[in-house]
Parts: C-alpha cells; structure tokens; sequence
C-alpha cells in the first residue's frame, strides 16, 4: 500500500474542506466510505491517494418514501436498502439487483454511494503489471485493447478505454430516471444519475461529474407504475456472488397486456450505465409478444463494437432485454 | 466399551478448533521479532533484467533489505529432485541471476519492519527488460515427446503406447468418432494463501510453511542452501486446502529463508491471491484428440488419443492424461500419445486427480458421443466394453466395483426414466438434460512411518508426519490408532505436520489414508501387543498401569510386489441431471449422484464431505474456471477471485448423493483403503457436458461451458 493518512472529520464540512475527490484515479485526496472497493485498489496499488478523508458517520443513511418518490442516502447500506419495504414493494428493480450483488458480508458493509462511485472490473485496470491504462495512469494506453476482452464493455466505448461499469445498482437505477442528490461547501445540486456518469472518451480517468470537495448525498427516485413493476436480470457464469456477464433492468407500464411505457437499461455492456431510448421508443405499444420484444431489443445494439473476447455479449444483451421484460410483463 | 471406530461416521475432531479460528494456519504462528517480506515479480514473460533500480525502495521507511540477482546471497541449489518435482527439468532458482522465464518470476525481495512497509517499498523497485520473444499460446508452440531418462525415481511411464493395429481397426470400423478436446489453464485456488515463516538459529533453520509434505519442505530447503535436512524443521499443522499446490517446494519459501538470513531475524512472507497465479502450480492447459472406432452392436474396435499440455522452458511437467484409454475400457487397438509444450509459464503441478481428470474428460465425452451415433444408453455401452483385467498392463484388477457403481447410482438417480432424445426434458423454459461417466484414479501405496506411545495413564499419543488439507486426516487417524490399540477415541492423541515426526509421503495422490493409515495401525498395533506382553494383562488400560512406564513402538510400512501381481484404483460413477437456460446460456447443476468403489471407508461422513468437495469442485471444472492468459505477453488476466469463479453454495445442487459401494480389497494396502481424495472429482466434468449436450444437443469439447458457448 501507499502510505496514507487517514482522516475523519468531524462533520461535512471538514469532508468538503478536504477537497477529495472519486471518480478520478490522479486524485491525490479521496473519500472512503465502506471501504469495499476501495481497499482492495489501495492493496493492489492501483489507487495510491496521499490522503483518505472517511464519510463514515457523516452523511445519512435513511431510505424514506415520500410524495416525491424514494430517497435513499448515500450512507445506506446496500444491505438495508434491499430490504427497506418501501423499496421491496414499490421499486423490486433495486433490491433486485442489489441482491445480485457481491455476498451479504459485502452488502452489509458497502454504502450507496460507494456502490456507484466503485470502480471498473476491467482487468487490466486492476493488474498494475500492465503499465498501459489510460484510467489508471491518464495518456499511458489502453491495455484491454487487442487483449482478453470478455469482461469489456460494447457500448459506448472509445479508443481510449473500453471498460464496462460494474455497478449492478447503478443500472437498475438509470432505468427509473433518478437525480443524485451532491453537496459541496457551495451548497447542493442535483444531476440526474444518467448525466452523473461521463462517457470515457479522452478522459476515461474522469468517471463521473464531481468536483473536489464534492460528495453524493443521496438519490431520489420518482414514483412510479414503472418502478412498481421492474424487474433485474443478470447472466453470469456461476449462480451468485459475480459481476455482470450482462444485465437488463426494465421497468412496464402495461395496459391490457399493451405496453403502454417501457424503460430498459443494460449493464455489462457500457462504459457507464447504459439506458437504450431507441428500444424503449420501440416498445412503446407492443404487446408482450416474443417476436415484438425480440425486434425491440435487437435496438439496443445500434453502436456496439464487438473486439474479440466481448462479442457474445451484442447476442447476450438482446436476449436478457426481452427476458427481463417477459418476467416483469408476467408480474401480476 | 467398543474400540471398533474404522468404518464410523465420526466427527472432525478438529472441527470447534477450526470453526472458532483456534486451529493456527502457517502464517499465524508468531516468530518473536519477525519482520516481513514482500516479492517483487517480473512483468515480463522471457528475457533478461537489464536493469534493476531499488535505491528508493532501500531508503523508504522501515525497509531492512532488499535482495536482488546482485546482492542476494550466492546459494549452492544442490541436485535435489522430490517425489512431486519433475523428473527432468531443474528448478527455478531465485535471485540468482539475470535470466527472466515466466510472468511473476521473482525477481527482488524486500524485508522491511511491517507488511505495509514492505509491500509499498516492493512497488518502489523499478526493473527494465531485454525481453525475448515469449512463448505464451500454447496453439504457437510445437509440441514435443518428453525427454526419456532413467532418473533415481526410475523410468518415467512411456508417452507413446500402441496395442493392435489401432489406426487399421479405426479406418476399417463401422462407426467412427474423431475429435479435439480442451482443458484451460485451471488453478487450485484454495482459500488460504501459501505462507512461509522463516527463522534460523544460526545454521538450524525452522519453517512454519503451508504444506502437503513438510520432509519434502526440509530436504530441498536443505539441497538449496547447502545444509543437512537434519537442520531444518518443518511445521504445518493446518492446511486450508491445497488440491496439489503444496505438494512441491516453491521458490517462496527459498525467498523467506534467504529474506530471514540477511535479517538475521524471523521473516514471515506470504503471497497475494494474484502472486498465487504465478507462483504454486496449476492444472496444465491441456489439448487432445480422441478418435473412437466401434462396431454397430457398440464394442470399441480402437481408441486413438493424443494429448498435449504446457510445461514451463526449465521444467517437464507430466501428467497421467491418458490412462483412461490405456486401461478403462476393453479395446484390442489403442495409441496412446503425451506431449509437452514448452512455454513461457512457471511450471505446472499436479491439482486434485492430475492428468486423470484431463483425460478422463475427453474420452467420456467421446463415449457419449458414440452413445449418441450408436442411439444406445451411454451406461449399456459401458458396459459392453467392461474389460475382464487391465488390458495395459496385463494385470487382473485387484477389485473394480464399476458394474456396480453404475448399477445403484443409476438406480437412485432414477436413470431409467431418461428419454434419451436430446432437448426432450424440459422444465418451464429450462432445457433439462441427463449425463454420466465413469470415474476412475489409481489406487497409491506408498513407504510410510508411524510412532505410537502408551502412557501409563492409559492414554496415548501417536504422531507421523502427515498433512491434513481437509479430508480429515486428523480425525481418520486417531479412528485407525484407537481402534488398533483397543483405546476410546479420547484417549488418543493423534498429531501430525512436523518434520519431527516420523516419514510419510505426499498428502496427495489419495494416498495419505493407504500409506499413513497402515503406518499408524501398525504402529498402535506393536505398541499394544508389547504392553500386553510385558505386563501381561489382558486389556490395555491395566496393562499400563501395571507396567507404570510408557511403552512406544514404531512401525515403517512400504508396498511390496502387489503392483507386479494387480492393476489397482478406484473406481466410479457420477449421474449428473443440468438445467440449461437455452436464451441465456446458463447451465446450473440440479442433481449429482456419485457412487464410488474405493475399499474401505473408514469414515463415511468425512469421505462423503470429501466426495461433496470433489463433486463441486468438478461443477467448477465444467462450468466456469478459467485462467484466462493474455497471449500477448502471458499475464493471467483473471488473477483474482472475482474474474475467476469458483462455485459458491448457490452452485452445488440441492440434491448431492454419494454411494460407497462395498469393497473388501486384501491386495492393496493393510488396510484394504484405496482413496477417495481425486475420484471424486474425475468423471464430474464429462458427465456435466454429457448432461448439456442431451438438454440441448450442443456438444461442447472446450471447457469450461460458460454461457458464452450456449448462446
Ligand atoms: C467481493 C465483492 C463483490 C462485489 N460484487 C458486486 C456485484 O456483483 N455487483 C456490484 O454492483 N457491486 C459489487 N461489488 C462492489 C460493491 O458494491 C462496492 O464495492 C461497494 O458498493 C462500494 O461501497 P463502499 O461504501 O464500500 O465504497 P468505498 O469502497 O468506500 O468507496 C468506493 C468509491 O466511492 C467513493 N465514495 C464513497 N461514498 C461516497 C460519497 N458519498 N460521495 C463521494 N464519493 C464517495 C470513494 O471515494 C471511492 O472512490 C462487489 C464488491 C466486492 C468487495
Ligand atoms: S479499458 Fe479502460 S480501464 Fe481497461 S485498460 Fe483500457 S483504459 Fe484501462
């Protein structure tokens, strides 16, 4: 590990003064919360802040219904949020895929907002015996290109960096429109989560549209016949306790077995969470019928870029699409 | 009172110790002032250093050495070859010279006060490469015959065989089956890191060290550093799993002795999950073909295999991959064909049923292929092909229960109700498919000591230098020692894991209960008939009173000419029933039944936890793990284990059976045992891709069958 000083301030506003910063690897000063992720990339030298500024204890960690929607803070456990009634009930998208996340140890131990802040599982990021990662080391290349793909992204990808963001939540999340709630010494604003995370581009090292000093609060998501019947499906090699091959959180507003509204987002395939418009235009209408779904999802691969190892996954998400909405479409 | 415990289900007697964290694993023992140790590995695959930069490491806080090819100590690396090391082939030397030969060599090593300390100064050394160009795809190397040299562990088996006219017989049959098969690179992945404590007393050294053999431990720790293995004691109580990888003697433990030479004080070193990718061994990425010939009514007329796998450029690793052709099956023509690749990777190892699982995987699938062409029962077809005696060797079987195990396996499976036409089970949207093959593993015999020592309190202690990596060594042998010495369990108290102790051989090979186990029989047995002798008593626990003195008796067992008058293994049968998602591609395990013929059983709930682990550990072989090498410059990609899954408890099937079917064997050991440790894991593999292919009609020869293949 990089020597490392840790502080704990004692409220917020010493977390804002410190000027950390997540979502960026050249970040010389970074915040900590459960520590899940972040602990490991300390241990394997791919994060080497100088300073580590603990949220632990300031932020909040309620999960509230209200006329506006859910809040969850960022300081809420996966584990609480998964089974918080009110999330169970009106929103299974999310403690769907929060229950297809990591192990109960994890889960118990790992923040909301930690959970969207984590990093990628692209493996080249995290083996620091390869010199060339443009998110890691900014303008050093891009290791994963030309080398074992499966765990890389199709969508949204550049020349730049081609790594998938790994958070399960976040894509569950993106399908409902949420804003993340983010506080600075400047006051707070909010962004909605499907502008919160940056398109690698150039500047894959810049992961998300925080600044110094700045940290998420909360998310709050609306409401809605949606959210109430959602459902998230993820493909991976053994039966639990992995990330995402490929997933597909979807979200039917139905009538008469019509679909009246569709949202769909995928995971495993992005370079951020990804929501797919086109196929949601598309299923707008539809009955939920295989060859319908079927023509609708085969959308959501306008702009992929297969390399190699990833191929399968143009195949793979196409039909976790039109499974997931056949499973939520049979939700009484 | 009863003293007959062989054949009990009793309890793991280490079980609270281990569950309550108060069993001490290699890197917990405390070595007052130790200070630790961190490896520096090379991050190329083939070259030379050119250069090598630790002056900040040296300068960084609390670092005491750090060694590199230039400064660390010029040690002699006697001739020393154990029976895990391969047979032609020098082992790695470590910080000996420029010479780089596989991703992860260690190339510096630095002790510093504190683990932090160290690890943070290790990513302060810089090293340059001249690199060479590397060897890492296996489908770019040519492979070779290995080298056939006499050696003091006798001839190597032959890598080419041939009986009949094989290559005639698979022109002129009437049914052919002609095939590739691949195994990838698989590591062992147990859940405790290998770990070494190093301390020496000016030329004694002691070694806590995680190990399957700790004599081995001290004999090449002595042939490297040029001191007599007398000098060195190793200790190892506890293994948290090691499927192979602690067999041999790995370059990390060399490192910990030198870091704590130029110490002069304990180090303790252990390696990373990702260091453990290049560093302990592995499953060798192994490429064969299996060419079947057959008659219509189903007897194999030819079995052609040829089989490959990769070793490193400074080793022959070998395995026994095509034993199954060889001898499983009755066939008048067989080839039979082992070569090596030489690459660009630390040296293979032996991992839970070496070779056999390999092998094994490819001729049961192109069994069932032939099933298949045949429209016969994958079973009847075995059946017709059931050999009278070893058709290799020439030998008859000491026992083989296969008719058997087929038998009761199929029948709790329920295998009768299989329609055999693929895609033809189904479950909602599941593809629901049935498979088996037969399991088998040569039964291993080996010299083994044992010391037994009546106290006149009427307890005992019996000790022998074995290892215990989970199947329950601790608690099988103090059953053995009970009952030989007509003591209840509580008054035994068996130890093991200290050079100190007397000589076994390797805690592998599914040899430990054979060998150890008639060792300490023996042992106890001596030690109560010297008490009842000389005191004259007539039970042992006034036999020791009376006598007021201890009594100890030691006992060496070794094979005698039982290998030149029988073919001895284990054998098996797995039934497998898969539920197979045909849009996504994912395949979950429903059902295993196991049955295995395998001697005696001396404690059937440990060996049916040991047949579980092996059962899942062959899900895993089938379905998931993978260590995926970047052909570029052969890194392992998937180092950790996350990207590396092994199965979880979500992937064992609800419903596991194990069957022991009963076998009374007098040929093969005294205790009439033959070991259960790697069959249970053989057959696994075949009879899960057996099972896929009758859900879908998709036959995949690659594994492991992830969903990327079902799609
Ligand atoms: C074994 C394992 C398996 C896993 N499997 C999965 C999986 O299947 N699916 C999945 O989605 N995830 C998985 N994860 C990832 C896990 O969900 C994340 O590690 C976890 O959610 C991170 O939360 P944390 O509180 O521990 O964050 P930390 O590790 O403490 O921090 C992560 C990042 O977030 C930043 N941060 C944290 N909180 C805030 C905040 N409020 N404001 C600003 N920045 C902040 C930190 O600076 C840091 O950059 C797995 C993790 C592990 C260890
Ligand atoms: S894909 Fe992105 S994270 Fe992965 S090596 Fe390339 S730049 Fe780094």
């Amino acid at each position: 590990m990089h020597p490392f000083s840790l502080e704990r301030p004692r409220d917020l506003a010493g977390a804002f003064a410190s000027g950390a910063q997540a979502g960026r690897n050249d970040a010389p000063i970074e915040f900590i919360a459960g520590g899940t992720d972040m602990v490991q990339l300390l241990q394997e030298h791919v994060r080497r802040p100088d300073r580590l500024v603990s949220l632990s204890g300031l932020l909040d960690a309620t999960i509230e219904l209200s006329p506006e929607g859910l809040r969850i803070g960022a300081a809420a456990t996966m584990a609480d949020t998964a089974a918080h009634p009110a999330v169970l009930e009106g929103f299974p998208v999310i403690a769907e895929a929060l229950l297809a996340s990591a192990s109960p140890q994890v889960r118990n131990q790992a923040t909301i907002g930690g959970n969207l802040l984590q990093r990628t599982r692209c493996p080249y990021f995290r083996d620091v015996g390869y010199a060339a990662c443009n998110k890691r080391a900014p303008g050093s290349g891009c290791s994963a290109l030309g080398g074992e793909t499966r765990w890389n992204a199709v969508l949204g990808t550049s020349q730049s960096c081609i790594a998938a963001h790994a958070s399960d939540l976040a894509v569950a999340l993106v399908a409902l429109d949420p804003v993340v709630e983010l506080r600075s010494a400047s006051g707070q604003r909010t962004v909605p989560l499907a502008e919160f995370h940056r398109l690698p581009g150039e500047t894959p090292h810049i992961e998300t549209v925080l600044e110094p000093g700045e940290v998420v609060a909360g998310i709050l998501v609306p409401a809605s016949p949606i959210a109430r019947r959602s459902h998230y499906l993820k493909v991976r090699d053994r039966a639990s306790f992995e990330f995402a091959l490929v997933s597909a959180a979807v979200g039917l507003d139905l009538e008469d077995g019509i679909i009246r509204d569709a949202h769909v987002a995928l995971g495993g395939v992005g370079t951020k969470p990804w929501r797919v418009p086109e196929v949601e235009a598309a299923l707008s209408g539809a009955a939920l019928e295989e060859a319908a779904l079927r023509q609708a999802a085969a959308l959501a691969t306008q702009g992929a870029e297969p390399r190699g190892g990833n191929a399968f996954k143009i195949e793979l998400m196409q039909r976790a699409i039109v499974r997931a909405i056949q499973t939520a479409g049979a939700r009484a | 009172m009863t003293t007959a415990f062989i054949g009990k289900p009793v309890s793991r007697i280490d079980g609270r110790q281990k569950v309550t964290g108060g069993a001490t694993y290699a890197a917990e023992f405390v070595a007052p002032g130790a200070a630790h140790a961190a490896i520096v590995r090379s991050t190329a695959a083939s070259g030379r250093i050119a250069s090598i930069d630790s002056a900040s490491a040296e300068r960084a806080q609390g670092v005491i050495a750090v060694l590199t090819h230039r400064n660390a100590p010029r040690l002699p690396y006697r001739e020393h070859k154990g029976i895990p090391d391969p047979v032609i082939g020098e082992r790695l030397h470590v910080l000996q010279d420029d010479r780089v030969n596989h991703q992860g060599q260690p190339i510096a090593l630095v002790v510093a006060e504190t683990l932090e300390q160290a690890q943070h100064a290790a990513t302060l050394v810089h090293a340059t490469y001249d690199q060479d160009a590397a060897a890492t795809d296996i489908n770019q190397v040519e492979p070779v015959l290995p080298t056939q040299e006499k050696t003091d562990q006798g001839e190597a088996q032959s890598p080419e065989t041939r009986r009949g006219d094989p290559e005639g017989a698979l022109a002129a049959a009437e049914l052919k089956i002609d095939h590739g098969y691949v195994i990838p690179r698989e590591h062992h992945n147990p859940l405790e890191m290998h770990a070494t404590i190093a301390a020496w007393d000016g030329d004694r050294l002691t070694l806590w060290d995680k190990t399957q053999f700790v004599h081995n431990v001290a004999d090449e720790i002595a042939a490297v550093f040029g001191i007599p293995a007398e000098n060195i004691r190793v200790i190892s109580p506890f293994v948290g799993g090691a499927f192979g990888s602690g067999l041999r003697t790995w370059p990390h433990v060399t490192l910990a002795a030198i870091g704590a030479r130029v110490a002069k004080r304990p180090v303790k070193l252990m390696l990373s999950r990702r260091e453990m990718y290049y560093s302990v061994g592995y499953r060798p990425h192994t490429v064969q073909r299996v060419a079947l010939g057959a008659s219509r009514d189903g007897r194999l007329a030819a079995i052609l295999h040829d089989a490959h796998q990769e070793t490193s450029t400074y080793e022959e690793f070998s395995e026994s991959i095509l034993d199954a052709s060889r001898f499983l099956y009755s066939c008048p023509n067989v080839y039979t064909r082992h070569r090596i690749a030489h690459m660009n990777v630390n040296t293979p190892t032996y991992m839970r049923a070496p070779g056999v699982a390999s092998g094994n995987f490819a001729l049961e699938s192109a069994l069932d292929e032939l099933a298949v062409a045949l429209d016969m029962d994958p079973v009847e077809l075995r059946l017709r092909n059931e050999p009278d005696r070893d058709e290799f060797s020439n030998l008859p079987f000491s026992s083989r229960s296969t008719r058997e195990c087929y038998r009761v396996a199929a029948e709790r499976f329920g295998w009768s109700r299989r329609s055999p036409e693929p895609r033809s089970m189904r479950d909602g949207r599941s593809l629901v498919g049935w498979g088996m093959a037969t399991a088998h593993y040569p039964m291993h015999y080996a010299p083994a000591s044992a010391k037994a020592r009546l106290l006149p309190d009427g307890t005992a202690e019996v000790t022998s230098a074995a290892s215990d990596m989970g199947p329950g060594t601790w608690t099988s042998m103090t059953q053995v020692a009970a009952e030989a010495l007509g003591l209840p369990l509580d008054r035994v108290k068996f130890t093991l894991g200290d050079t100190r102790m007397p000589r076994t051989p390797p805690h592998g090979g599914s040899m430990t209960m054979a060998s150890v186990g008639s060792a300490v029989q023996a042992a106890c047995r001596k030690a109560r008939e010297d008490a009842l002798a000389r005191s004259g008593a007539s039970e042992i626990g006034d036999a020791m009173h009376r006598l007021g003195q201890p009594v100890e008796a030691s006992a060496d067992v070794k094979p005698g000419d039982e290998t030149q008058r029988f073919s001895m293994h284990s054998f098996g049968a797995v039934f497998v029933e898969v539920a197979v998602d045909p849009d996504l591609g994912e395949t979950r395990v429903r059902r295993m039944v196991g049955a295995y013929g395998a001697g005696r059983i001396v404690n059937p709930k440990l060996t049916r936890s040991q047949c579980i682990g092996g059962m899942i550990g062959g899900i895993g072989m089938a379905l998931m793990e993978h260590s995926v090498v970047d052909a570029r410059n052969g890194r392992v990609t998937n180092a950790n284990l996350a990207e590396y899954p092994v199965p979880v408890h979500a992937d064992a099937p609800p419903v596991m059976d194990v069957l022991f079917v009963e076998e009374h064997d007098p040929h093969v050991n005294p205790l009439g045992v033959k070991g259960v440790g790697e069959i249970a894991l053989v057959g696994v593999a075949p009879a899960i891709t057996n099972a896929i292919y009758h859900a879908t009609g998709r036959r995949i020869r690659e594994l492991p069958v992830t969903p990327d293949k079902l799609i």
